[in-house]
């Protein structure tokens, strides 16, 4: 699957870190907003619109020297839910790791109902996800409104 | 943190019942003392009459002493304080919060910051648990039961918070529903899926006339103004149902008409007089459910 084919050179190969493939192109600055990247201190390179055979056109992001716990990588299965996560030691994939919709969402995401709470106070949302399908709706803790992704 | 009530989801079917039960006690044994030592915050944010009135009542019946405000306009809220600092506030000085706020999920989050039990007394157009367990109450006294009912709600299925809490609370109880509403105020998808998943069977029509002999509880709702953001929209649908003595001439011997109140054009005073008229007793009803959950939150029945 991981070949180091011609699109891969790209965006460059990393010694150590972490590798998000199989990004929806337009997702791709959210993942990176998700994940606090553009504040980070180590190496990231990332690429849009590059040609995959599974999906046609994809994004990818290469973070250098960082690794990340499972539920800061399942915040991203809201969105990209068929990303792949490779963990890359010394040039090599040491570790696939597949992402899991968490069953609940904090902070990241607003409550679309101009009249919850949430969007008055000063509270962090609050959700349950629920998958329809393919589609993940995110049922809202204090207004009970559903938000769709 | 403590048992609070918020959504009626947050009772289960035993507790549904056990509450009934006790407000049963409370219908027959209308003052009572054994919260003498306790104190009761009511804080309407927005204005309530029936409501407000009921709670205070129930929990002066019980001997609790309560304190509060009807109307945000007069307090430290105009300061610009947050909802959480009142909550953190109020919770020290009480034994139990009474809330109504016009924003939804306030009572869940008020719950969250309490450092004692919380009533939802109606968060915005979410949910408003104490009239639902109020509709049960009357439902049970009316038909002596309260599974297989048949329950035709009729006005406005949309918007309507008390509908959508009574189809959700009745789940446990296998009932059959008529839908009676204009094209425009149909009861949402979501509760369709529902009752689906339930398997509750229920039926839809736009004529009050077609299901009305076929029912036990006609369950009547107010077209609320204040849902509407299009006043065309409201002024389209706001007289679409109006109940006259003269259309209960084949109904049900056992038919009750339940209404939350306040009630407009959509049943014609001259329905008050006919025995089918429940809809004051309903409003009656209310200060016994309260007192009853309120004795069950402070862990005294």
């Amino acid at each position: 699957m991981e070949k180091n084919d011609g699109q891969q050179l790209k965006v460059s190969a990393i010694k150590d870190g972490t590798v998000l493939d199989h990004i929806p192109s337009s997702q791709v600055f959210k993942v990176i907003d998700i994940l606090g990247l553009s504040g980070s201190e180590h190496p990231v390179t990332f690429g849009v619109n590059l040609d995959s055979k599974s999906m046609g056109r994809k994004g990818i992001i290469k973070i250098s020297e960082r690794f990340f716990r499972d539920d800061e990588l399942n915040k991203i299965a809201l969105i990209a839910p068929n990303a792949s996560v490779n963990i890359i030691r010394n040039f090599r994939v040491a570790e696939k790791k597949v992402l899991a919709i968490p069953e609940t969402v904090s902070g990241m995401v607003k409550c679309i109902n101009p009249m919850c709470v949430t969007n008055h106070e000063d509270i962090p949302t609050k959700f349950k996800t629920i998958v329809k399908g393919s589609e993940i709706q995110l049922l809202c803790h204090y207004c009970e409104k559903i938000t769709d992704l | 943190m403590p048992k609070s009530l918020i959504s009626i989801q947050d009772f289960t079917k035993e507790e549904i019942l056990h509450v009934l039960d006790v407000a049963e006690e409370m219908e027959h044994n209308k003052s009572q003392t054994f919260l003498s030592d306790k104190v009761v915050a009511c804080i309407f944010f927005e204005p309530s009459t029936r409501t407000r009135l009921s709670f205070e009542t129930a929990a002066n019946r019980l001997g609790a002493r309560v304190i509060g405000f009807s109307d945000a306009a007069n307090t430290s809220i105009r300061k610009g304080e947050s909802l959480k600092d009142t909550i953190k506030m109020v919770s020290n000085y009480v034994d139990l919060i009474v809330m109504r706020h016009p924003l939804e999920g306030s009572a869940r989050y008020a719950s969250e910051v309490a450092s004692v039990p919380v009533i939802n007394a109606g968060d915005g157009a979410n949910q408003h648990p104490t009239q639902t367990l109020l509709d049960l109450y009357t439902i049970r006294q009316t038909q002596g039961r309260l599974d297989h009912i048949n329950i035709n709600m009729v006005g406005d299925l949309k918007y309507g918070r008390t509908v959508h809490s009574l189809l959700q609370a009745m789940s446990h109880f296998s009932p059959e529903f008529e839908f009676t509403a204009p094209d425009e105020l149909k009861l949402p998808q979501e509760y369709r899926d529902f009752m689906d998943s339930k398997g509750i069977p229920y039926k839809e029509t736009s004529d009050l006339r077609e299901y009305l002999d076929a029912t036990d509880i006609l369950y009547m709702t107010r077209i609320q103004q204040e849902r509407f953001t299009d006043p065309v929209e409201y002024e389209k649908v706001k007289n679409v149902y109006s109940l006259n003595a003269s259309m209960l001439q084949g109904v049900r011997p056992n038919m009750k008409i339940l209404h939350p109140l306040p009630r407009l054009q959509e049943i014609s005073t001259d329905v008050d007089d006919t025995p089918f008229a429940w809809y004051f007793k309903q409003a009656e009803n209310g200060m016994y459910v309260r007192m009853a959950i309120i004795s069950y939150l402070l862990g005294k029945r």
